[in-house]
Parts: C-alpha cells; sequence; structure tokens
C-alpha cells in the first residue's frame, strides 16, 4: 500500500494509460513469447557504394508503416517500463509504441510531443543503445532490444510526411519574457518547454540559421536540415520567437535584456572552440578542425557549386579522433570525393567513443581506420599546403582516469603517410563569449558554466545553463534534458515571485 | 536583413556603405568587426567597422572589391539589403593616454583605422597618421583623418601625391625625428609585416589589427588561427588586434593563400 501512496505523477500517468482498454485488449492478443520471438527489424538503408558518392541523401531510410507496426509488436508493455529511465526527457515509451502497434501512428507522434521538442532528430541521432533501448526487458532475456529509436523516427516522419502536424498544448500566456541563448537541442527544448507553460520565449541566435549544431554540424545524410526545419516550425507556432544574426554578449547585452523585460535567461550557447593537438605543422594549409569542415559543408553548402563559401575537397584525407564528430567528418570527405578517407585514432576500436552505427556505416562506406596511431607532425609543401602526416604508432597499457586503456608510444614505431588535408576532431572547449560576458557566473577551470545538478540555474540567480556550455561535450539528448530541467527550474523560480 | 541607406565611392573598387544595424551601433566600439553575407548561398567574410551613427542607427563599412563575396557586397545599392549581418565581434581597441601614436593604414585598411584615430586623440595622446597607396585616387578618408589627429603624412609608390615611397618610410622618417610610444598598423598582411618589423628595430609598442579567413566570426571554427608569440590564436574572439612583434606574419600570408 504504501509504494502506491509514493507512487510520483509520472508513474500514476504510466499506470493510467497503460490500464486503458485498448491497450490491455492489445496486450492480450499475443502471447510474450510469441513477442520477444519477433526478430529486432532491420533499418532499411541506401547501398555502401551508391550512398558513398551521394551527400544529401540519408542513409538510413526509416520503416515502413508494416515494419513498423511489426517491430512494435516486440514491445511486451512492460507494467514498470525501465526503458524510460534510460530516457533524458521521460518520453512515455510504452505509451507511443503501442499506439504504432494498434496503428495509431498521429496519437503516437503526440505522446513523443508532450515529453520532447525534436522527436524526428532524437529518432536519427541518440545513441539509443546506450540509453532507453540499453534498459529494455528484452536484453535481460537475452534478446534484443526493442528498436525504440527507429520507432521513435517512424512516427514523428509518419506525422511529418501526413501533413497533420499536431501542436502540443500551450498553456494561457503568462505575459512573462525569458530570453534562450542559442538555438541548438538545449534552447530549442528549453524554447518548447517553456512556450507550453504560457511563456513568452524568444531565441537569439548568433548564426543565420536556427538549429545550432543540428544545421551546423550533423550532416544531411544522417539528419537532414528540413527536417530540423520542421520541428523548428513546430515550435514557432507554439508561439516562439526567433532572432538571427544576434549574439547575446556581443549585440545585446545582460543588461540589455533585463531593460527589454526578460525575467529569465537560459544560456544554451554551446561548445565553441575547437581543440587542437598543439604538434608541429597544424596550422598549415589543408589542416582545419572539423567544426570547420562541417560548417562549410553543412551549414554553408560549400560543395554545392551555387554556393559561394569554398571547402577543400581533398583526396586523401585523414580524420584525426574517434567520436561521432570524427565519423561525420570522414564519411563526408568520402562523399566529396576522396579516394582514401581515413580514421586516425588513438587507442583501439574498442575505446572508441562513436556510436556503433556510425562505425559500421563509414566502414561500409570504404573508410579505413587506422587505430593505434597518433598524429605527431604534419609536412607541408613550399607553399604551405599539407603534404604528409607523421603518426607514432601506440599500443594499449593500464586504464587511465577514463577507465579506458592508456594508449603509449611505441618506441621508434613511426610512419609517413601522404595527405592533402587533415581534420581535426578531438574535442570542443566550451564557448567563452557568454563567461566574459556576464559577470557573475561560476566558471570552471573547463571554461564550462557551473549550474545546480536539478534546477540548471548559474550562480547568477536569473541565469540558467545547458547542453555543451556546462557539460563540455555531450550529447543532443542530454542537451535537451538540460533544456527541459532547466524550464522546470525557472518555472519554478519565476512563479514563486 | 539590414537596409543599406548610403552608399559613397572612394575609388573603382572601394566604396563606403552606411548600413542600418542599431543594435550594433550601439555596442560597438573601435577594433570591433562584423560578419557579412550577401545572398541565400552567399560566403561569411569579416568587415572591421569603419564608423558608426548611433542617432541614425547605422553603421559605416568600407569595402575592397577583390574577390566575388567583396565584389557582391560593393555591387548593393542605397535601398538594397545585407541578407546577414551579425557583430559587433572581436576584442575592442585598448585605448589609453600613451603619449605619441603613430597610426600606419594601407589601402582599405585605412578606414577602420578611423574609429582608432579618433579613440587616441580624444584620449589625449599625439596623433600622427602614416596614410599609404600605390597612388593618388586610392587615399581615402584624408580630410577625416585630418580632422581627427595632429598631423596626416601621405605615401604613395608612384609619388603622385604626399611622399613617394612606402608607408614604412613615412614611418621611420617620424620615429627618427620625434619619440613614438605607439604604433598601430592596419592594412595588407605583408604590408603590417614590414611595418612591424621596423617598429621592432626601434623597440616602439606595435599592434597589427589581422583580418584572416573566417566562417562563424565567433570562435567556433578556428579557420582564423594563427601564431602569436609561439601560440595558437583565435584572430575572432582572441584579436582582431595583437602585439605585431609577436605575429608570425608568414604563416600568415601563407594562410590568407588557403582558397587562391
Amino acid at each position: 500500500m504504501s509504494r502506491r501512496i509514493d507512487m510520483t505523477e509520472q508513474e500514476q500517468l504510466i499506470t493510467t494509460r497503460r490500464a486503458e482498454p485498448w491497450r490491455e485488449e492489445l496486450r492480450k492478443r499475443m502471447k510474450n513469447k510469441e513477442r520477444t520471438d519477433i526478430p529486432r527489424v532491420k533499418m532499411p538503408e541506401l547501398a555502401p557504394e551508391y550512398r558513398s558518392h551521394t551527400r544529401l541523401e540519408e542513409v538510413n531510410l526509416g520503416l515502413s508503416p508494416e515494419q513498423a507496426r511489426r517491430e512494435a509488436q516486440r514491445c511486451l508493455d512492460c507494467p514498470k517500463p525501465t526503458c524510460m529511465q534510460g530516457c533524458p526527457v521521460g518520453i512515455h515509451i510504452p505509451t507511443f509504441i503501442k499506439n504504432i502497434e494498434r496503428g495509431e501512428f498521429l496519437e503516437a507522434a503526440r505522446v513523443l510531443k508532450e515529453t520532447s521538442a525534436l522527436p524526428a532528430v532524437c529518432g536519427r541521432v541518440c545513441p539509443q543503445e546506450k540509453q532507453c533501448e540499453s534498459q529494455c526487458i528484452h536484453l535481460k532475456m537475452g534478446k534484443e532490444a526493442v528498436a525504440i529509436g527507429y520507432l521513435e523516427r517512424f512516427a514523428a516522419d509518419y506525422e511529418r510526411e501526413s501533413g497533420q502536424i499536431s501542436v502540443p498544448q500551450v498553456a494561457p500566456a503568462n505575459g512573462i519574457k525569458v530570453a534562450v541563448v542559442g538555438s541548438g537541442p538545449a534552447g530549442l527544448s528549453f524554447a518548447g518547454e517553456m512556450a507550453k507553460r504560457g511563456y513568452d520565449v524568444t531565441v537569439f541566435e548568433a548564426l543565420h540559421e536556427i538549429g545550432g549544431v543540428l544545421k551546423y554540424g550533423i550532416p544531411e545524410f544522417r539528419l537532414p536540415n528540413r527536417i530540423v526545419d520542421v520541428e523548428i516550425d513546430g515550435l514557432r507556432r507554439m508561439g516562439v520567437h526567433f532572432i538571427t544574426n544576434c549574439i547575446v554578449g556581443k549585440t545585446l547585452s545582460y543588461d540589455d535584456l533585463h531593460d527589454d523585460g526578460f525575467r529569465g535567461i537560459f544560456v544554451a550557447s554551446g561548445a565553441g572552440l575547437p581543440n587542437f593537438m598543439g604538434i608541429p605543422g597544424e596550422n598549415l594549409v589543408g589542416v582545419m578542425s572539423s567544426n570547420e569542415y562541417l560548417t562549410r559543408v553543412n551549414l554553408m553548402d560549400a560543395a554545392n557549386p551555387e554556393s559561394d563559401t569554398p571547402v577543400q575537397q581533398g583526396k586523401r584525407v585523414a580524420v584525426i579522433g574517434g567520436g561521432n564528430t570524427a565519423m561525420d567528418s570522414v564519411r563526408t570527405a568520402k562523399r566529396l570525393g576522396a579516394e582514401r578517407a581515413m580514421i586516425i585514432y588513438r587507442r583501439s576500436e574498442e575505446e572508441m567513443p562513436a556510436r556503433l552505427e556510425e562505425v559500421k556505416h563509414a566502414k561500409e562506406e570504404g573508410v579505413e581506420f587506422l587505430t593505434l596511431h597518433n598524429p605527431i607532425e604534419y609536412l607541408g609543401d613550399e607553399r604551405g599546403r599539407v603534404r604528409q602526416m607523421r603518426l607514432q604508432k601506440m599500443q594499449l597499457g593500464e586504464p587511465d582516469a577514463s577507465g579506458r586503456r592508456r594508449p603509449i608510444p611505441i618506441e621508434g614505431a613511426i610512419e609517413t603517410v601522404e595527405v592533402d588535408e587533415v581534420i581535426v576532431s578531438v574535442g570542443v572547449s566550451p564557448n567563452p563569449l557568454i563567461p566574459r560576458a556576464f559577470s557573475g557566473l561560476e566558471i570552471s577551470k573547463k571554461g564550462t558554466i557551473v549550474v545546480d545538478e536539478a534546477s540548471r540555474r548559474s550562480a547568477l540567480p536569473d541565469v540558467y545553463a545547458g547542453g555543451d556550455i556546462v557539460r563540455g561535450g555531450a550529447t543532443v539528448i542530454l542537451a535537451m534534458g538540460d533544456g527541459k530541467s532547466a524550464a522546470a527550474g525557472m518555472d519554478e523560480a519565476l512563479r514563486d515571485n | 536583413m539590414n537596409k543599406i541607406v548610403s552608399k559613397e565611392h572612394f575609388s573603382a573598387n572601394v566604396v563606403k556603405l552606411e548600413v542600418e544595424a542599431p543594435l550594433i551601433a550601439r555596442s560597438r566600439k573601435p577594433g570591433h568587426f562584423v560578419i557579412v553575407k550577401v545572398g541565400e548561398k552567399g560566403e561569411r567574410i569579416p568587415l572591421t567597422i569603419a564608423g558608426a551613427d548611433t542617432k541614425k542607427g547605422t553603421i559605416t563599412l568600407v569595402i575592397q572589391a577583390v574577390g566575388a563575396s567583396s565584389r557582391k557586397i560593393c555591387e548593393l545599392n542605397v535601398g538594397d539589403y545585407i541578407t546577414d549581418l551579425v557583430g559587433p565581434l572581436g576584442q575592442a581597441t585598448h585605448i589609453e593616454k600613451v603619449g605619441t601614436v603613430v597610426c600606419a593604414g594601407g589601402g582599405v585598411g585605412v578606414a577602420p583605422l578611423l574609429p582608432i584615430v579618433e579613440g587616441f586623440h580624444k584620449a589625449g595622446n599625439r596623433v600622427i597618421v602614416v596614410l599609404a597607396a600605390r597612388t593618388k585616387d586610392l587615399i581615402i578618408l584624408e580630410e577625416q583623418m585630418r580632422a581627427n589627429s595632429d598631423e596626416v603624412i601621405i605615401m604613395t609608390d608612384d609619388g603622385s601625391y604626399g611622399k613617394k615611397g612606402l608607408v614604412t618610410e613615412g614611418v621611420e622618417d617620424v620615429i627618427k625625428r620625434e619619440k613614438v610610444d605607439l604604433c598601430v598598423t592596419i592594412g595588407p598582411a605583408i604590408m603590417m609585416k614590414f611595418v612591424a618589423a621596423l617598429t621592432k628595430k626601434y623597440e616602439i609598442p606595435t599592434v597589427a589589427s589581422l583580418n584572416t579567413i573566417m566562417v562563424d566570426g565567433t570562435g567556433m571554427c578556428g579557420a582564423c588561427r594563427i601564431t602569436v608569440g609561439g601560440k595558437t590564436r583565435f584572430v575572432c574572439v582572441d584579436g582582431p588586434e595583437f602585439d605585431a612583434h609577436q605575429v608570425d606574419f608568414d604563416e600568415l600570408l601563407m594562410r590568407l593563400s588557403a582558397y587562391k
């Protein structure tokens, strides 16, 4: 009995929804054994040879309605859905999946939008294998997890393509103005949450396009910009205002925002500065950050002959690093005509931080993996263009602070590889703009903004922060989770006043 | 979208535009720059702000048509709009009373030098301006410089106006005749390299305002990185002004040719 009393609102909602007659009836239709015996659906994708030459076409094609309903049948509709605990924004996973099973796809999309501002984005770029799917009951039975990510994408895509896009319910306007700095995943998620609560939300973006890393960072073949635009349009319809080409801290100061009547500010300015390794030759022409390379190609459309922005299109391209950004860069290089596209990573493949799917896709597309190699120098020609890189071969030693085995140089084992383009993708540091411009913030040694874990409130009482400016480099969904908790935190503070 | 309210031709390839940008006009300081993009498929290029009118809510840009993107901007007329304009970016010039300041400008670098000249003059410094160009027609803003400084020296390559010779010769004449406490230089990278070499010989602190390739202009891409005193710095967030004696100008020149 006591457990019943302790039930949170969320748990109650889960239970109520699960007890709806249609859902009970649906559960009875198939035995659990039949459900678990269905093999996990395979994502239909473009053939590797074809896609490694097509710059804009999405690799993953999405599930058909039949495939989606079949996959939805695999979900056991658990009374205590552990998958939901693995989701940073707490999507009602069984509820949306069971709606897919019964063919109510639009209703499934509506459920997603209750808690996520960007379901079509999350269904494409979230590391589900590390989140919701890692908590799926199937894994405990030695089976593959329900493809929650694929189903999320299916429902969001179905709604968009149907033209019957629902707008989440918005509370009556409360007249309180709040500002968002940055229009990436953290900022958009916060904006959606606050708009739902009736706030007057304005998002300020430094670039000329809304979307942050979703636009400049993630390539078209993984996340088409038009999909991001539809989600942004949804926020507009909820009343969110967007202002591009406006840098808070430069164009408008903290005081300006106050003078304009903003009572709360959410800083989601992202991880601004690309890291370099500080090795000789790193400033040669042809060596660039993955941020620069991807921004040119994705945001500025530089590979399109109609674009004024140039981008180098190397034939022998080395990408330094083993994360998702490195995979995005190397797969882009392949698509722009690289004959050799190489990943240079100092540890072994096992330690790579990139998603398994990205590594698999890259390999299928012909990307070479030079693991246990670390660049120590770049050599250029008389015009200062990069021509070669010197790689130190490594071996793995004892685990380091990150828990991964530490790479150690093998003495004397150095090789030289011909390259005409090098893309450095070894992480980013927080953008110093806001920390420099807002006095009174607490800034960590790494340059991130220090916030309260739960409310996301900074040392400046009306300033909240989330995403990479706080985490220093994380995922889209963690940024979105921050936006959501900051909205709850700021809402509570403003309501009490 | 920012409207162009006036346009003036300084020479065949150099135009001065006054552009509506009330927020930037209010917050900009000498040394700041903006990023400009013309057209949906336009390129983002940095331009140093040459002045502002807070009452009219406008900023002044001086552009030389050197490539496709700068030509596009130069071809805009009064009433046209700049598709995207963002700023003010970078660190403002550090202006204080130091004594005698020589400001050496070449080409369109003279335009962003004007607010710096004004700033140092207002701060009570003796300001001597050296303006250099290939020929008489390319000397710009002479009148405004005279109104905001103690002396203006004109140098032309062909001797068609002022003295015949390079900007460095004009600067050296001043150094030889009086004590100079600071030198500020803006112009083509090659010009700044030689000004820096000259003032280093005389141990005169020198600041150079650098104009590099940029994409976002906010620290995100790193296209603008240069080496200053052996360390990699980003012109967009750490600059655009640096100790000219510490800048690796040869590397800068090499990086400027990346897309040539």
